[in-house]
């Protein structure tokens, strides 16, 4: 079935449920929701609120990318790091989001890294085992052609760790942008940083705007579609290149 | 010259060199001959220094840089053929890469691919030309030739001549034909 009719069902299946209900401050229908979107569209507050989340949740990514990748790579090389940090990731990724938002609130200052360092925490297990497990997937028949040639670390990196280990990245990072906008806003509702996205939704829940709530969580999933696709076209790219470029322009003259 | 005396290795309970003596002269071609299991690649790993003897002794590695051609080609996929020789390649020497490819037999345009995209026999050209070229002391060819065909085998041969000429070689191959051609001493495991 074409994408859009299965989108103008499920449109239907709303607009019936908001009928059915008959309040639009517990049910807006799609008409409503859409209105306040293109309302909301022109004005300061949504373009404010959208940039002071998406600076967040993005720095507490990427922090998670870099730290993912160092943590991986750390372990991969030794193998008490490895068991050290094995069941501290493991505890980060099994516990509750919310206990780590609360602890976070109790901290003075708290709230206004909360964004950042929930969908830090969130992303971060994530990229250590999904790196870990492509570090150590790595071609073993490659691995000891280069240690009988020898070659240098900076080589053996661009030649043959990076190649092996930038699909899994790629996965990593897709399953966990999703996560950390999820989390992210979450984090906002509870510690009600201001001018965030969190903030604007629970201003709406307070007012019982139900067409405001679901015009920010269509702009949430707008954002985490647009930067999941960003960074699977950013990470693909970077794979082709890796196929693609003849090497006398890149890795091995260094 | 390289000696192995008594060596030994075990792979579990299977003993797949048991006790072995051999010299490798220096500047001289040796082949080990001998049916699949014998040991023959076992060996060469030992002289790559990529696995211990359980047993036994190797001397005359220290300070010698050993390189191979495995018996499978261990090429990095997404690199050319240029590439993948220009990796093991000091920065001074990069431009012989592509003369080495030629002399083997490949054309510009199978230089420049990608080698995922060459055939079998072109990567195989590949995987011999990055061993030959290599500043090294001791090479190790591992079934260097197989898959290729005739004319390319004959041509290989050739390269294979010049490229180690004063080097010493360790040659394991089924082809008691090939192994005359290098002018190689046959050392057969059993």
């Amino acid at each position: 079935m074409r994408p859009a009719l299965v989108l103008a069902f499920w449109l239907l299946v709303w607009q019936a449920g908001a009928w059915a209900v008959g309040q639009d401050f517990l049910l807006a229908s799609p008409v409503s929701v859409t209105r306040r979107l293109v309302e909301l569209v022109g004005t300061a507050e949504l373009w404010g609120a959208v940039g002071h989340s998406l600076a967040r949740i993005g720095i507490g990514f990427l922090a998670a990318v870099l730290a993912g990748v160092a943590t991986a790579a750390l372990a991969a090389a030794s193998r008490v790091v490895d068991e050290l940090l094995a069941p501290a990731m493991a505890a980060v990724r099994a516990a509750p989001v919310v206990s780590f938002i609360i602890l976070l609130l109790m901290l003075p200052g708290g709230s206004r890294g909360l964004a950042a360092v929930t969908s830090f925490l969130m992303v971060l297990p994530i990229v250590h085992t999904t790196v870990l497990e492509g570090i150590r997937q790595r071609d073993r028949g490659l691995l000891e052609m280069a240690a009988v040639f020898r070659l240098s670390r900076w080589r053996r990196l661009a030649a043959i760790d990076v190649p092996a280990v930038l699909p899994y990245l790629a996965a990593a990072s897709r399953v966990g942008i999703g996560l950390a906008w999820k989390a992210g806003v979450a984090a906002e509702v509870i510690g009600l940083p201001e001018g965030s996205i969190g903030e604007r939704m629970y201003e709406a829940k307070l007012l019982l705007l139900s067409a405001d709530v679901l015009a920010w969580t269509v702009v949430v999933v707008a954002l985490s579609f647009a930067t999941e696709h960003l960074l699977g076209a950013l990470l693909a790219r970077g794979q082709a290149r890796l196929a693609t470029t003849p090497p006398a322009e890149r890795e091995v003259a260094a | 010259m390289i000696t192995l005396r008594g060596v030994t290795k075990r792979y579990g309970e299977q003993v797949v060199l048991d006790g072995l003596d051999l010299d490798l002269p220096d500047g001289a071609v040796t082949a080990l001959m001998g049916p699949n299991g014998s040991g023959k690649t076992t060996l060469a790993r030992l002289v790559l220094g990529l696995e211990e003897p359980d047993a036994g002794e190797i001397d005359g590695l220290a300070g010698r840089r050993v390189v191979a051609a495995f018996q499978e080609d261990r090429l990095c996929e997404q690199l050319s053929a240029v590439g993948n020789v220009r990796l093991v390649l000091e920065r001074t020497r990069v431009a012989e890469a592509a003369t080495a490819l030629r002399e083997a037999g490949l054309d510009d345009d199978a230089l420049a691919k990608p080698v995922r995209e060459l055939s079998g026999g072109q990567r195989r050209r590949v995987a011999l030309v990055r061993a030959l070229v290599a500043d090294a002391d001791v090479v190790v060819l591992d079934e260097p030739f197989k898959g290729l065909d005739r004319a390319a085998h004959a041509r290989l041969l050739d390269v294979v001549r010049e490229r180690t000429a004063g080097r010493t070689v360790l040659l394991i191959t089924h082809d008691a034909a090939e192994a005359e051609a290098l002018g190689a001493k046959v050392v057969t495991l059993s």
